[in-house]
C-alpha cells in the first residue's frame, strides 16, 4: 500500500509518519512536496502535524491553498483514503473536506501529554482494528485543538456515525476534566460522511512502538492497511 | 493606493476564552464596569485597485476565501484612500 | 544628567577607546566605533571571563570539537556525534519575557544546525523571583510560553529542564536555553572563512533595525532606563527559522558549504569577523547588497542589526547556484554580500564608498582581557563559622515534608513542561518528570542519549568552589541514574558584576570547583556561555548560578531506568555514603529561615565510584527504578518515586545514624535510591562492594502510604494522595 505524506513549509511530523509507515508498517512511502501537482499512484495520503506556515492567520488557513491540496481534494472526492493528524486535521477543516473549525485551546495554553480516548466507531478504514467504545491512549501536542461546529453539524456527525474519537477519562467517562482543550462534545477526531477522510488531533504516529510509551497509535495505520488489503473501506 | 481595513471577529455563538481572560484581568485591575470583551483581528490590505468598487469586491472575496473562516468568524470592511502612513 | 561621550554611550570605557585609537591610528567613524563596541562588549568579547575559563579541562578521546566553535561536539560511536551548547538570554527576558525567551531558543538552535547537526532535543534552566509577586508570575508565564511557542513551532522536543524560584532573581530572571543535535562526523561544518576570493552569502530573513546594540545591553546592569530601551529586544519568527533549518541541512547533505556561521549577538559584524579571524583572512561586505525589510538603513544599522533567523554561508566552489535553488525552494533569500580577501581587514562598503575599515583581529583577538581583582566576600566568614548543630530538630517531619513538596522550586513542574511538545521527532523514551534526565533513542541504532541541566545556586552562593563541584557531580549522577555514561559538559555561567571583587571571586571559585570535578569525572567542557551583570535593581548580585548541561550515552536504550517505583515487594537500597548534613538545604532555608552554614562535603572521586556502580547495575538490568537524592533530601526523593509509580513504601532508617531531620531532608551529595527485585539484592551488594560504594537496604516498595521509621519511632506517615496533591498542585495553584 503506497502512502504519500504531504509536506508543507513548517510541517514537523512528516518524518515521524514516514518512520512509522516505513519501519513499523513496512509499506512503501514517499514525501510529496506541497508545490507538487500530482498524487497519482498513492493509495493513501497523510497530512502530518506541525506548524504549516507558522500557523499564521489561522492554523491551516494558508496551507489549504497550496497547489497540492487541489490534488488531495480530488483524490478524496474519488474515495481515496486521507488522514489528517493535528495540523493535518486543521488543514482538512479549512479546506472543507471535513466540517467544522478549530479554535484555540480553552486554557489558552499549548498542551502536550498522553490522553485517554474512546473509539466511537469501528466502522471505518481508520478504526477497524479497534472495537467500538474501546478506551485507548494517545499523546496530544497542540495549542489549537478546540474543535467547534454548530449544533446542526453536530447532529449530523452523530447521526451518521462520523465521530471517530472522543476524549474521556481512564474509565471511559467523558467530562470536562478529561477534555484537554474544550472541544465540542469532547471530539478528538471525526471523518467525512463517505468515511474516507479522517481528521484527528492526537498523534497516532507517536504511539507506534512500545519503547515510546504505547502502541495504540499504530492500529490506526494498521486499520488503513487492512482495509486496503481487503479492498474495502 | 487604497487601504482596506478588515475587522475579523468571532461569531456570537463561539466561545471566546481569550476575551474572557482579558475581561477578568480588567476586572482585577479595577475596571468593574467592563461587561464583556471579545478579541478579534484587524488586518490592513493595501490595494493598487482602480476603483473603490473593484477593491470592495476583491476584498470581500479575500475575506470569504482566506482572511476569515466563515464557520467561526464574521468580518466587516472599510475602504479609504491610503494616506501613506 | 551627565553627558556621555559617544563611545561611552556604546559601552566602551575611556581606556578601551584609547586602545581603539592606538589600533586605528586615527579616530574611528560611527560604523567602526559601533563594531568595536559590540565586539569588545562583555557579552561578545568575554573580557572578564576568558582568563578564568582557561581553567576548564576541554579535551578527551570523546571530544571532536571543544570550545571556540558555535557548539561543542562529542563522539558517540557509529560515525555519529552530538553537537550541543547552552546559552543565556537573561536581560531581554527581564524586559520582554515572551520574545526574550523565544529568541533565546532561536539563537541556540541556530548554533547547533550551523554546524550541520539536526537538533534533536532542547532543555532550559530558569530562575525567577517568588511566585507570590504578580510580576514574577508575568515573567514566568511569558518565558515558558515564549520557549514553548518557538520550540514547538520548530518541531524540536523540549525534554528536560529545571526551574527555581528565589528572591535573588526578582529583578533579573535567568533564562538559559540548551540545544542538542545529532550529526554524522563526516558532515560537521565549521565557522571558518579561509579561501581568498570565495563569496560570502547572507541567507534567511531580511535585515531590519531589531536589537541594535543588544550585545551591549546584555553587558550592563538593568535599570529603570532599561525598560525604555525596549527597542533593543528582538522579535523571533520560528516559522522562518524552521525554513532556514531545513534549507541549511539540505546544504550540508549535498556538501555545498565550506563554512557556515549563524548571526547572533552583534549580528553581521560578529559573524563575519569571527569567521574571517579563524581563517586568518580579511573580508569585504557591501551593505547595499544586504536584503532589508526597512527603508533607509545606514551602514551602521545594517552591520549591527540583530534581526533573527539569518546565517552566513561560505559556499564551496561551484555551489552558489544550487544553494540559491535550495533556498528558493524554501522561500528564503540567499544573497552574495561580499567576499574573502587576503588583507586582514574588515572592510564595510556602501556601494563604491568605504563606510568603515577595521583590522579583523582587532575585533577578535585584540579584544582586551581583564584580570580583575578577586576578594572573598565578607559573608563567607559567617558561612564558615555558623554552628549548624545549634539548629533545633523540631520533629514535625510530616509537616516539613508537606512544606517541601509544596515549595515551588521542588514541586512538580508539569505546569511548565506540558506547554512544551516533548515527543515530536518520536525519539523521546523518557519524557519530562519521569527520571532525573531525559532519554532519547538514536534511530537506526540501539543507542540512547541522555541529557540534563543542573545547578544548585544556593550551594554556589554558600561555597562557590563546592557548589561548582556539586553541579557537575549532580549532572553526572542524574545521567547515571538513567543508565547513561556522562560524556561532556556545556555550561552557562550566570553571575553578577565582575568588576566587583566579591563577584569575581565567586566566578573564579565556581570555575575551579567545576574544573576539578570535570577532570575527575572525565566530562570535559566543550562549549558554553557567560552572562554577567545579573543583579537586582538595588545592585546586589544574583546567587551565583553556573548551570551545567550534560550529555551521556546509553549503549542500549531499552535498558534505561526511570524513578518510579514499580513492583510491590521490591527492595529499596540507599546507594552511597549515608549523610545527615543539613547545610545548604532547602529544609534549612524554608523551615528555619537560614541561608548560611557550611555545605556537606563533596568528593568527586566518591561520586565517580557511585556513577560506575550505577552503570554496572544498569548494564546487568538489576534495577527497577533509580532516583538521586538532591533538593529536599531522602524524604522528597522517596516521595517523588512513590508519586510517579503510584505506589507507597515502608522505610526503616534504624541502621543509619545522625540527626533525624538531616537523615530525612539533608542534601549531602553522591547518593541515590534504587528499587530492585529482592532476588537481585545479592548481586547489588556484590557490585556495590566491588565499586567501593556503601549500599544499605532501607525498606520495601508497597501499599499506598509512604512511611519512614527510625528505632520504632514513626517519622513520616502519609497517604500517597496527600503527597501527590501537594506536589502536583503547588505551581498550578499559584498560576491559576
Amino acid at each position: 500500500m503506497r502512502f504519500g505524506i504531504i509536506v508543507f513549509p513548517g510541517s514537523n511530523c512528516d518524518a515521524d509518519c514516514y518512520h512509522v509507515v516505513d519501519k513499523v508498517l513496512e509499506q512503501p512511502v514517499e514525501y510529496i512536496w506541497h508545490k507538487g501537482n500530482s498524487v497519482k499512484g498513492f493509495d493513501a495520503l497523510i497530512i502530518p502535524g506541525g506548524f504549516s506556515y507558522g500557523d499564521y492567520l489561522r492554523t491551516g488557513a494558508i496551507a489549504r491553498f497550496s497547489p497540492i491540496m487541489q490534488e488531495v481534494m480530488e483524490f478524496a472526492d474519488k474515495g481515496g483514503l486521507v488522514i489528517g493528524i493535528c495540523n493535518g486535521f486543521q488543514i482538512l477543516l479549512e479546506s472543507g473536506l471535513l466540517p467544522g473549525a478549530m479554535l484555540r485551546n480553552d486554557s489558552l495554553q499549548f498542551r502536550c501529554g498522553p490522553v485517554n480516548l474512546k473509539v466511537r466507531t469501528d466502522n471505518s478504514a481508520f478504526t477497524r482494528c479497534f472495537t467500538r467504545n474501546e478506551i485507548i491512549k494517545l499523546p496530544i501536542a497542540h495549542g489549537e485543538g478546540n474543535y467547534y461546529c454548530d449544533d446542526a453539524t453536530l447532529s449530523d456527525l452523530i447521526e451518521f456515525d462520523q465521530i471517530a474519537f472522543t476524549y474521556c477519562d481512564k474509565d471511559g467517562e467523558e467530562n470536562p476534566e478529561a477534555n484537554p482543550n474544550g472541544s465540542k462534545a469532547n471530539i478528538a477526531g471525526i471523518m467525512n460522511r463517505e468515511r474516507n477522510v479522517l481528521g484527528m488531533m492526537p498523534h497516532p504516529e507517536r504511539f507506534a512502538e512500545e519503547l515510546l510509551g504505547g502502541q495504540d497509535g499504530v492500529r490506526v495505520f494498521a486499520s488503513m492497511l487492512q482495509s486496503f488489503k481487503e479492498g474495502c473501506r | 493606493m487604497l487601504l482596506g481595513k478588515v475587522f475579523v471577529t468571532l461569531k456570537k455563538s463561539v466561545l471566546d476564552p481569550q476575551g474572557d481572560t482579558v475581561r477578568k484581568s480588567l476586572h482585577t485591575m479595577g475596571y468593574s464596569k467592563v461587561a464583556d470583551v471579545r478579541v478579534g483581528k484587524y488586518i490592513e490590505v493595501r490595494l493598487d485597485s482602480s476603483t473603490p468598487e473593484d477593491a470592495w469586491q476583491e476584498l470581500n472575496e479575500m475575506c470569504s476565501r482566506l482572511l476569515a473562516n466563515p464557520v467561526i468568524e464574521e468580518y466587516r470592511l472599510e475602504i479609504s484612500e491610503d494616506d501613506g502612513r | 544628567m551627565t553627558t556621555r561621550k559617544p563611545w561611552q554611550e556604546m559601552g566602551l570605557t575611556d581606556q578601551e577607546y584609547d586602545q581603539v585609537l592606538a589600533i586605528m591610528g586615527r579616530e574611528p567613524n560611527q560604523v567602526e566605533l559601533g563594531m568595536f563596541a559590540v565586539m569588545w562588549s562583555e557579552h561578545c568579547g568575554y573580557k572578564s571571563s576568558r582568563p578564568l575559563l582557561r581553567q576548564f579541562p576541554t579535551e578527551g578521546p570523546q571530544v571532536i570539537q571543544g570550545p571556540g566553535e558555535n557548539a561543542g561536539v562529542v563522539d558517540i560511536g557509529d560515525g555519529q556525534a552530538l553537537v550541543f551548547k547552552i546559552e543565556s538570554h537573561n536581560h531581554p527576558s527581564a524586559i520582554e519575557p515572551y520574545q526574550g525567551a523565544a529568541t533565546g531558543v532561536g539563537g541556540i538552535v541556530r548554533d547547533i544546525f550551523t554546524m550541520g547537526a539536526r537538533p534533536i532535543a532542547m532543555l532550559n534552566s530558569l530562575r525567577f523571583g517568588t511566585l507570590d509577586e504578580e510580576r514574577t508570575r508575568y515573567l514566568f508565564s511569558g518565558v515558558v510560553a515564549g520557549i514553548g511557542d518557538y520550540g514547538n513551532c520548530l518541531g524540536i522536543p523540549t525534554v528536560a529542564g529545571e526551574v527555581y524560584f528565589h528572591p535573588s532573581y526578582r529583578d533579573n530572571p535567568l533564562v538559559n536555553a540548551m540545544c542538542v543535535g545529532l550529526v554524522n562526523t563526516s558532515d560537521i561544518a565549521r565557522a571558518v572563512a579561509s579561501d581568498v576570493g570565495r563569496p560570502l552569502m547572507l541567507v534567511g530573513a531580511r535585515t531590519g533595525r531589531d536589537g541594535i546594540h543588544g550585545a551591549t545591553f546584555a553587558s550592563e546592569e538593568l535599570s529603570e532606563e532599561s525598560e525604555a530601551r525596549r527597542p533593543a529586544v528582538q522579535v523571533g519568527d520560528p516559522f522562518m527559522e524552521k525554513l532556514l533549518l531545513e534549507a541549511c541541512l539540505e546544504l550540508i547533505k549535498e556538501n555545498l558549504v565550506a563554512g557556515m556561521q549563524d548571526l547572533g549577538a552583534a549580528g553581521l559584524t560578529s559573524s563575519v569577523a569571527e569567521s574571517a579571524s579563524k581563517g586568518g583572512r580579511g573580508v569585504e561586505i557591501d551593505v547595499l547588497k544586504v536584503p532589508r525589510r526597512e527603508a533607509g538603513m545606514t551602514p551602521y544599522e545594517v552591520m549591527l542589526s540583530e534581526s533573527q533567523e539569518r546565517m552566513l554561508v561560505v559556499p564551496r566552489e561551484g555551489a552558489i547556484n544550487r544553494i540559491q535553488e535550495i533556498f528558493g525552494k524554501w522561500g528564503l533569500d540567499a544573497t552574495i554580500i561580499g567576499h574573502i580577501t587576503d588583507d586582514g581587514l574588515f572592510r564595510v562598503m556602501e556601494g563604491e564608498r568605504v563606510a568603515g575599515e577595521v583590522p579583523v583581529k582587532a575585533l577578535t583577538e585584540m579584544c582586551p582581557v581583564y584580570h580583575r581583582e578577586s576578594r572573598e566576600p565578607e559573608y563567607i566568614a559567617e558561612v564558615r563559622n555558623y554552628d549548624l548543630s545549634r539548629v533545633p530538630d523540631t520533629g514535625d517531619y510530616n509537616g516539613i515534608l508537606q512544606s517541601l513538596l509544596g515549595l515551588h522550586s521542588l514541586a512538580s513542574k508539569e505546569w511548565v513542561y506540558r506547554q512544551y511538545d516533548h515527543q515530536v521527532m518520536t525519539n523521546t523514551v523518557l519524557v519530562p518528570g519521569n527520571a532525573d534526565a531525559a532519554v532519547l533513542r538514536v534511530k537506526g541504532t540501539s543507542k540512547g542519549v541522555t541529557v540534563t541541566v543542573d545547578c544548585n545556586s544556593r550551594f554556589c552562593y554558600l561555597d562557590p568552589y563546592k557548589g561548582g563541584m556539586m553541579a557537575v557531580c549532580e549532572g553526572a549522577r542524574n545521567l547515571a541514574c538513567t543508565g547513561a555514561r556522562p560524556l561532556a559538559i556545556t555550561n552557562c555561567l550566570n553571575f553578577g558584576n565582575p568588576e566587583k571583587p566579591e563577584v569575581y571571586w565567586q566566578m573564579d571559585q565556581a570555575i575551579k570547583g567545576m574544573a576539578e570535578a570535570a577532570r575527575v569525572l572525565n566530562t570535559p567542557v566543550v562549549s558554553g556561555n557567560v552572562s554577567l551583570y545579573n543583579e537586582t535593581r538595588g545592585g546586589e548580585a544574583v546567587l551565583p548560578t553556573p548551570v551545567i548541561g550534560m550529555v551521556g550515552l546509553l549503549p542500549d536504550v531499552s535498558q534505561r531506568v526511570d524513578m518510579a517505583f514499580k513492583v510491590e515487594g521490591d527492595v529499596l537500597v540507599l546507594l552511597g555514603e549515608n549523610r545527615d548534613d543539613i547545610g545548604g538545604s532547602e529544609y534549612l532555608a524554608l523551615v528555619h529561615g537560614i541561608e548560611t552554614g557550611v555545605l556537606p562535603d563533596i568528593d568527586p572521586a566518591q561520586e565517580s565510584r557511585l556513577i560506575d556502580l550505577l552503570l554496572a547495575l544498569n548494564e546487568g538490568g538489576w534495577l527497577h527504578s533509580c532516583h538521586d537524592i538532591s533538593e529536599g533530601g531522602l524524604a522528597v526523593c522517596l516521595a517523588e518515586s512513590c508519586i510517579k509509580g503510584d505506589m507507597g513504601a515502608s522505610v526503616d532508617l534504624t541502621g543509619l545514624s545522625g540527626r533525624l531531620d538531616g537523615l530525612l531532608f539533608g542534601e549531602g551529595p553522591s547518593r541515590a535510591v534504587a528499587s530492585t527485585n529482592p532476588a537481585n539484592l545479592e548481586m547489588v551488594r556484590k557490585l556495590a562492594a566491588e565499586k567501593g560504594v556503601p549500599a544499605a537496604v532501607i525498606g520495601r516498595v508497597g501499599g499506598k502510604r509512604l512511611k519512614l521509621e527510625h528505632a520504632d519511632r514513626v517519622l513520616i506517615d502519609q497517604d500517597l494522595y496527600e503527597l501527590a496533591a501537594t506536589w502536583q498542585g503547588a505551581i498550578r495553584c499559584a498560576m491559576s
